[in-house]
């Protein structure tokens, strides 16, 4: 296994904990920590294949990795204020009884 | 393999892991903090120390408090009665586990393609600070408004209206 | 009996003079005014009676003047027929044509029918005061009147029988005036079908005619049917049973005539038909509609006598002798025994008919028209003034509860006295003695026998008996009704009046010291001259005639004179002979044979066609029914549980699909994010798959 396989797959393992945890905890805050989770493991891979591109003096790789930062950082913001405003409205963070939107 | 790669990486799978299973909320945030600090040291290891630190500040430093605070304000350190879990988490677990095969399967088939060692990047400081303000001026713009209007958008989104019960 | 032998030699046809082109107005005047009182309201009776009267009035004035061409013409020598024709319905080349006619015959009764029914309207007006339907009486009146005049003016057989069959229908709507009553409702039906026998054989005798002449009209500048080139047809092809196609078509015509005027085997219906208001008595069964079966045969005269050698007769012709003279006897005899004042009359007017034929059979056209036209007067008066009597005796019409209304009714009883002796024949004043003789003469001449001469004779003694009887009854004695018997009403007398003149006067017309109705008709100059009066044995009969008479009124006194019995004493002819009495009231059993046979058959028929129409007819008709019930239930079945079944299954399925789709849509994030997750994968190993291979 070379070593951009390896980064590889414990990207994707950490890719497949993180959406576990979206999809199957019931409080709204962890399925938030379960996609910061994914986006890591996407940097991770993004990093990665950085390192061994053919030509790592580009950036390419680093510079989108730090742009995901920035924006994950930014959907976190925003993300846990609906999660604040959410349990404003309902009273509870737990996902199971909010179906408003039931069809 | 590096042995340190090993150690990194059971490091990050396990606070992963932890992050995800534990029933206490604030366990749950202190082990993605963890989680966060393996990643950023797996990138250190990977010769991009720029975007190592960078995900410490951003990461551990904003949005692990970030979530500490959304925690403690939805008071979502008491245990819930029904358990952690959802009804389904069955279903959940089954549809991340195909997830990780069908990339797991994507990795190992497309390994022989990859291309093995390479020399050791020298990334400097330098070079990133031109490569932003050069080739990448305009995604840091918009990163930067788009931060603004996180920010904003967050504000208002969880501030209090007026008339609504606390 | 000359004018047999002498073919009426008509100068070559005038040209329709002003009056000939408007005759068609004569009955549409009345027909006109008949559709126009059927829209009035019931309380509009004034408007009713005046267009009726004055409708019939201009039909009047009409006739004079259509009457006054002819007889110029006649007086100058030139012989009038005009003949207006046109054609109606054309079937491939041969038309159907219809027209009318103006000669003698036509014109005298004219006059007549008009005359008489304009006084029968006045006095109907003081009849039916009292009547709540006085407005459907007029527009009836009115509607008959008119259909009696179409037929009279009528150069077609088509026409005739068109009018003919109006004139039947109108008789029936005016003897059944009274519909609520039973009785009346019968008789009107029972006059409509046996006159409806008699048209049947009359229909046949018109279609047999068309077919061998192949045309209906009359006179046809030489082509109609009457003319000789026809009648020489007819005769030359024979009808089977040795007679010829002229005499079997002619006694057909005949039976059509038997029929309306009551001749012997079709005469039932005139005594019933008394069910009808007494003006309608008046004017259908003494005057008009019964008249117009003799005018028939009158008109088709030819036919009848076609063929006729000098010195004998034709069997058509005997025929009809024969049925008059014994319609005659027979209805005289019956009159004897009646009680009811009209009823009396009814049969009085079977026998006079009878006479009519009688005449027509033996002497010819003007020897029967004659007649007709005095009749006509008479018994019109005889009957208004029997309405008069009724009336004043508050509706009663049993002669055994009148009397002595001689004192009561002293116009009526004047009025009414000289229709008598009109009737019985008294000698030289009254029209009927003249009419009558001029029968009894053509009888006496007769060559074919004896035996119609003599049945006559004593017809004429049972006339003279039965109307003493009536008039012993009724004005003579004391009164035995109830309530005050009162005079009517001038509008009612003055009728009466005029009638009894003309009773009287008419007689002049036919005098043998002046024949002048008998030239007329037969268009030869005539002569006012007491040689008349020097044939051989004229003055013989008419002194015998006069003797019979006068036995008649001798016998009927001596029985009854002053006497009025009670209605419970038998009647004193009853107490002489009683089982002919017995077998006279009770109409010598005529109706209960009939009953018996032709109706009882009639009866059994229509059960068994109704047992037909039900069973059968029906049951085929029930079967398809069935068959069709069973189809639309299996139909029925078939949608319920197929179509309607399989179409709120398939909603049902697919509610409940919707109901299984709808649980995607759980409201829950997480959910959404696990098909997100999923088609994901999904979609990466289909790219993955794909690129491998």
């Amino acid at each position: 296994m070379t070593p951009l396989a390896g980064y590889l797959l414990v990207a994707a393992l950490v890719f497949a904990i993180g959406l576990a945890g979206a999809l199957t905890r019931r409080n709204a805050i962890l399925v938030l920590i379960g996609i910061e989770l994914m986006l890591n493991a996407a940097n991770l891979n993004l990093i990665a294949f950085w390192r061994y591109s053919p030509h790592p003096e580009v950036l390419t790789g680093m510079m989108f990795a730090v742009f995901s930062i920035a924006v994950a950082a930014a959907e976190a913001a925003v993300g846990l204020g609906l999660v604040i405003a959410l349990y404003r409205h309902a009273h509870t963070t737990d996902l199971d009884e909010i179906n408003r939107m039931k069809g | 393999m590096n042995i340190v790669f090993w150690i990194l990486a059971v490091i990050t799978v396990l606070s992963g892991l932890a992050a995800v299973t534990l029933k206490n909320t604030v366990h749950c945030a202190l082990a993605v903090t963890g989680a966060f600090a393996g990643l950023a040291l797996l990138f250190l290891q990977l010769d991009a120390q720029f975007a190592g630190f960078a995900q410490i500040l951003v990461y551990i430093g904003a949005v692990a408090i970030l979530v500490v605070f959304a925690i403690l304000l939805t008071r979502g350190s008491d245990t819930p009665a029904q358990g952690v879990f959802s009804r389904t988490w069955f279903a959940g677990l089954l549809i991340a586990a195909a997830v990780f095969t069908v990339l797991g399967w994507a990795v190992m088939n497309s390994a022989a393609a990859l291309p093995h060692e390479n020399a050791v990047p020298t990334v400097t400081v330098q070079q990133i600070g031109q490569a932003l303000m050069g080739r990448y001026v305009l995604p840091l713009e918009i990163v930067a408004l788009l931060l603004t209007a996180a920010m904003l958008g967050a504000v208002i989104v969880a501030m209090h209206e007026k008339g609504e019960p606390k | 009996m000359q004018e047999m032998q002498e073919a009426i030699q008509f100068s070559p046809y005038t040209v329709a003079s002003w009056i000939g082109r408007i005759l068609w107005l004569i009955p549409a005047l009345p027909i006109v005014a008949a559709g126009i009182i059927a829209l009035l309201k019931q309380p509009k009776r004034k408007l009713a009676s005046g267009l009726a009267i004055g409708s019939l009035f201009l039909s009047l004035l009409l006739s004079l003047a259509a009457f006054a061409e002819v007889l110029a013409g006649w007086a100058s020598g030139h012989a009038v027929r005009e003949t207006v024709n046109f054609a109606w319905l054309t079937f491939g080349t041969t038309p159907v044509e219809l027209g009318w006619i103006l000669d003698p015959l036509a014109a005298v009764m004219l006059v007549m029918v008009t005359f008489v029914g304009l006084l029968i309207f006045i006095y109907s007006t003081g009849y039916m005061a009292h009547d709540e339907n006085f407005t459907r009486f007029f527009c009836f009146l009115s509607l008959f009147a008119g259909a009696m005049l179409g037929v009279v003016i009528a150069n077609s057989l088509l026409l005739l029988f068109m009018c003919w069959e109006l004139v039947g229908l109108t008789s029936y709507l005016l003897i059944g005036f009274w519909y609520q009553k039973p009785s009346a409702a019968a008789a009107a039906k029972k006059a409509f079908l046996t006159t409806r026998v008699g048209d049947i054989f009359f229909l046949l005798g018109i279609v047999w005619l068309f077919a061998q002449t192949g045309t209906l009209l009359f006179y046809n500048q030489g082509a109609g049917s009457m003319e000789p080139d026809a009648l020489a047809g007819m005769l030359a092809s024979p009808a089977g049973l040795g007679l010829s196609a002229a005499t079997a078509i002619g006694l057909l015509i005949f039976a059509g005539a038997a029929g309306k005027s009551g001749q012997l085997p079709l005469h039932v219906w005139l005594p019933d038909a008394m069910e009808g208001p007494t003006p309608v008595s008046a004017l259908i069964h003494a005057a008009t509609m019964v008249a117009a079966g003799v005018y028939l045969i009158a008109r088709v005269y030819p036919l009848m006598a076609a063929g006729v050698q000098p010195g004998g007769t034709t069997t058509a012709l005997t025929v009809v002798t024969w049925i008059g003279a014994s319609t005659a006897v027979f209805a005289a005899l019956i009159a004897v025994a009646q009680n009811d004042i009209k009823r009396i009359l009814a049969y009085s007017t079977v026998s006079q008919l009878g006479y009519m034929m009688a005449g027509l059979g033996l002497g010819g056209v003007a020897v029967g028209m004659f007649h007709l036209i005095t009749h006509a007067f008479f018994k019109a008066l005889l009957f208004m003034g029997a309405g008069s009597v009724i009336h004043g005796c508050h509706e009663e019409q049993d002669v055994r509860h009148m009397g002595g209304l001689r004192k009561y009714m002293p116009w009526t009883y004047g009025a009414y006295l000289v229709g008598m002796l009109a009737l019985t024949g008294f000698p030289i004043f009254f029209s009927g003695f003249w009419s009558k003789d001029a029968i009894l003469e053509s009888a006496h001449h007769w060559k074919a026998g004896q035996g119609p001469f003599f049945m006559l004779v004593f017809g004429a003694l049972l006339t003279a008996f039965y109307m003493t009887r009536q008039m012993s009854y009724v004005f003579f004695g004391e009164y035995r009704g109830h309530g005050h018997a009162h005079e009517s009403p001038r509008v009612m007398t003055m009728p009466l009046a005029i009638l009894a003149f003309f009773a009287v006067a008419l007689g002049v017309l036919g005098t043998p010291a002046w024949p002048w109705f008998r030239s007329f008709l037969t268009d030869r100059p005539s002569t006012f001259g007491l040689a008349g009066f020097n044939e051989p044995g004229l003055v013989v009969l008419m002194l015998t005639s006069t003797a019979v008479v006068a036995i008649g009124y001798g016998v009927g006194w001596a029985l009854y004179g002053n006497r009025s019995p009670q209605a419970s004493e038998r009647d004193a002819l009853e107490k002489a002979i009683p089982p002919v009495w017995t077998a006279l009231s009770n109409r010598l059993y005529v109706d209960e044979f009939y009953g018996a046979t032709f109706i009882a058959f009639y009866y059994w028929w229509a059960r068994v066609a109704d047992w037909f129409d039900r069973r059968v007819w029906g049951g085929a008709v029930a079967a398809v029914m069935w068959f069709f019930g069973l189809w639309a239930r299996f139909n029925r079945f078939l949608d319920e549980n197929f179509v309607n079944g399989g179409f709120d299954k398939g909603c049902e399925e697919l509610s409940v699909g919707g109901g299984l789709l709808a649980r995607v849509q759980s409201g829950r994030v997480q959910t959404y994010l696990r098909l997100l997750a999923l088609a994901v994968v999904v979609l990466a190993a289909i790219l993955i798959w794909s690129s491998r291979g």
